[in-house]
């Protein structure tokens, strides 16, 4: 098992070196496309992160294993059924949806008045049943996308290398957030997301269906994280159960990173932990690579104690 | 005599006791900063790295006696705690979490990259010098523990940790000094985490850094707030129970985890309080012996 695990960082790890070995001059440019492809996948998980807190307060551990969910529901369809690969993220996403919701309803609804710990507790519990779940179905070798999944071809713009899947990588990640960001601040039941966020029991006297706004809130974050799993899956080639346990918890810190709570705070968090991290690696520091994510946080929260966006508490007696 | 006496236990059943000891210890400390002061701390395996690396470099290069240096990694993990509990325990609630969870994941993979600790091949790790079985030192060590939990408990010192847990403003403006006494529950906290992972290396023989990661920190926090958080027999209970509950379940094989994940969400939507939370056990326990009369409502405090 553990052999396999560093079979898949090797992965990675090459993918950061075949970036290393560029020009110095195009250098910049080149990690700096690297960064927002990996940063923009961070911000796609790293929105579900935020979204559910910013609703109910909890830190909802289950959502790496979400994400890994449906980077294996994409494999499968893909891999198996043979479908397009847009198609089979669709599907991922509807999938992880009814998941996110199943979840929502089973582990954390009979414990939204009791103690946030408590809650926290099961959201534990439900990632390690989910992983370990994956773990019995798909076993512990990490699986790889099959080759003819998503062709990809090198693009040169400037002095860098833009591969297509990394554009994809890009596109898909704006164009959910685009959506996202219209369904929150257009629609009704945006409207009323917002709301809850604001004050959960005045939203309730208000008439807002509260709980299926929370249902709701799980499925878009859920959506969000399988789209996120599929195209970390294509980008490292490499899908694992616990892959999502690493992803989640950097995920996690950038929502903190930019503030919990506020949705451009995730997009930008994730965005600037991916970037760092890509040249925290290109600077030699790879074998550090897991820590300069932290490390940021960490740094950022010192300077920053409510993130790059978030809201300042005002503590009130 | 106590040499026969342990070697008369079962040595499966000797391992399984010695585990629960450690975990007794790891989860008793992280219930003084998470249980009492009310302090979510994610990542108590930092602690416990730093204590089991420290102890076995102590063991390996120095040799001093063994109670030298759990003592020794036990100081060395206060004062890590110390220094970086002075910044980081101003923030609050989840960005202080977060903040534990990033120092951990630092402290692991620097430790994966030090000469000293032998990189990703870990340590291994002498047995310890001592006079006395390593069952009957994490006997002895758990029951400082405890008494020395209960001791901060209904101490000065341990009312203002909980007067910090229940209201961070009101113990301020009572003259509670938040920020001194939460670095002090920090560093104590630490403390035993360090001894519990001296202890542990020197049990196991065999320490590496990726066995300190994020699952170990949630099983900490699993067992303090399943047994009931900031009570003392809840954090003994859910030691015992989470310690052992791998063993049980053993016989299911590969649904292990599986049914270890489904137990700790069913556990916590039928006790959201944790088994022991909300329970006097003190008073319980003279009522069940007929010491203190049955009142329906129990007795105020200071009345």
């Amino acid at each position: 098992m553990r052999l396999q695990y560093y079979a898949s960082r090797d992965k990675q790890q090459r993918f950061f070196t075949d970036f290393r070995q560029s020009g110095a001059d195009s250098m910049f440019l080149q990690q700096l496309i690297n960064g927002i492809a990996l940063g923009s996948t961070y911000a796609l998980i790293a929105l579900g992160y935020t979204m559910v807190y910013g609703i109910i307060t909890l830190i909802n551990f289950a959502h790496g294993e979400i994400f890994m969910a449906g980077a294996f529901v994409g494999l499968l369809l893909v891999g198996v059924f043979k479908l397009n690969v847009f198609l089979a993220m669709g599907c991922a996403m509807l999938f992880c949806m009814a998941l996110g919701v199943v979840i929502e309803f089973v582990a954390y609804r009979p414990l939204r008045r009791s103690s946030r710990l408590s809650a926290l507790i099961s959201a534990i519990g439900v990632s390690i049943f989910l992983s370990s779940l994956a773990l019995m179905i798909f076993g512990a070798n990490a699986k790889a996308f099959p080759e003819q999944a998503f062709p990809v071809q090198q693009i040169r713009i400037g002095n860098a290398d833009i591969s297509t899947l990394q554009i994809l990588i890009i596109a898909v990640s704006a164009a959910l957030m685009v959506t996202l960001e219209f369904i929150v601040q257009k629609t009704r039941i945006g409207k009323a997301m917002r709301a809850t966020s604001e004050d959960y029991n005045t939203a309730a006297l208000m008439g807002i269906n509260v709980n299926r706004v929370i249902s709701f809130t799980f499925a878009l974050g859920s959506a969000l994280a399988a789209a996120g799993g599929v195209l970390v899956g294509l980008l490292f080639n490499a899908v694992s159960f616990n892959m999502g346990l690493m992803a989640g918890l950097k995920a996690f810190a950038a929502a903190v990173l930019g503030g919990i709570g506020s949705i451009p705070g995730a997009m930008l968090g994730g965005l600037v932990l991916g970037v760092t991290e890509v040249f925290g690696v290109a600077l030699g520091y790879s074998s550090y690579r897991d820590a300069i994510a932290f490390a940021i946080l960490v740094l950022v929260l010192l300077v920053r104690p409510t993130g790059l966006l978030g809201e300042k508490m005002q503590n009130k007696v | 005599m106590l040499e026969g006496l342990i070697n008369s236990i079962d040595p499966y059943i000797l391992q399984i006791l010695v585990n629960i000891g450690i975990a007794v210890i790891l989860a008793l400390g992280l219930n003084v900063i998470t249980g009492m002061t009310g302090q979510l701390a994610l990542g108590h395996a930092a602690f416990m790295s730093i204590g089991a690396f420290s102890g076995a470099l102590l063991s390996l290069k120095t040799g001093v006696p063994f109670s030298i240096n759990l003592l020794l990694s036990g100081t060395v993990t206060a004062a890590a705690a110390a220094v970086i509990g002075w910044p980081i325990l101003r923030l609050t609630g989840d960005y202080l979490a977060i903040c534990t969870l990033a120092f951990a994941e630092i402290v692991k993979v620097c430790l994966l990259n030090l000469e000293i600790t032998n990189k990703a091949l870990g340590l291994s790790v002498p047995p310890p010098r001592s006079p006395l079985p390593m069952p009957l030192t994490v006997l002895i060590c758990v029951c400082l523990a405890i008494v020395a939990s209960a001791f901060i408990a209904n101490s000065r010192f341990g009312r203002a940790l909980t007067a910090i847990r229940d209201d961070e403003i009101a113990a301020e403006s009572m003259g509670i000094n938040c920020a001194r006494y939460k670095v002090q529950s920090f560093a104590i906290s630490a403390f035993m985490a360090g001894v519990g992972g001296s202890l542990y290396a020197h049990f196991l023989g065999y320490i590496n850094p990726s066995d300190f990661g994020f699952h170990k920190s949630v099983d900490m926090l699993c067992m303090v707030v399943l047994g009931g958080l900031g009570s003392i027999p809840g954090a003994l209970l859910g030691a015992a129970l989470l310690s052992a509950a791998p063993e049980f379940l053993r016989f299911m094989a590969q649904y292990r985890m599986l049914v270890y994940g489904a137990l700790l969400v069913s556990l916590m939507v039928f006790r959201p309080n944790g088994l022991l939370g909300g329970v006097d056990s003190a008073a319980m326990l003279l009522r069940k012996l007929g010491l203190r009369r049955r009142c329906a409502l129990p007795p105020r405090e200071g009345s």
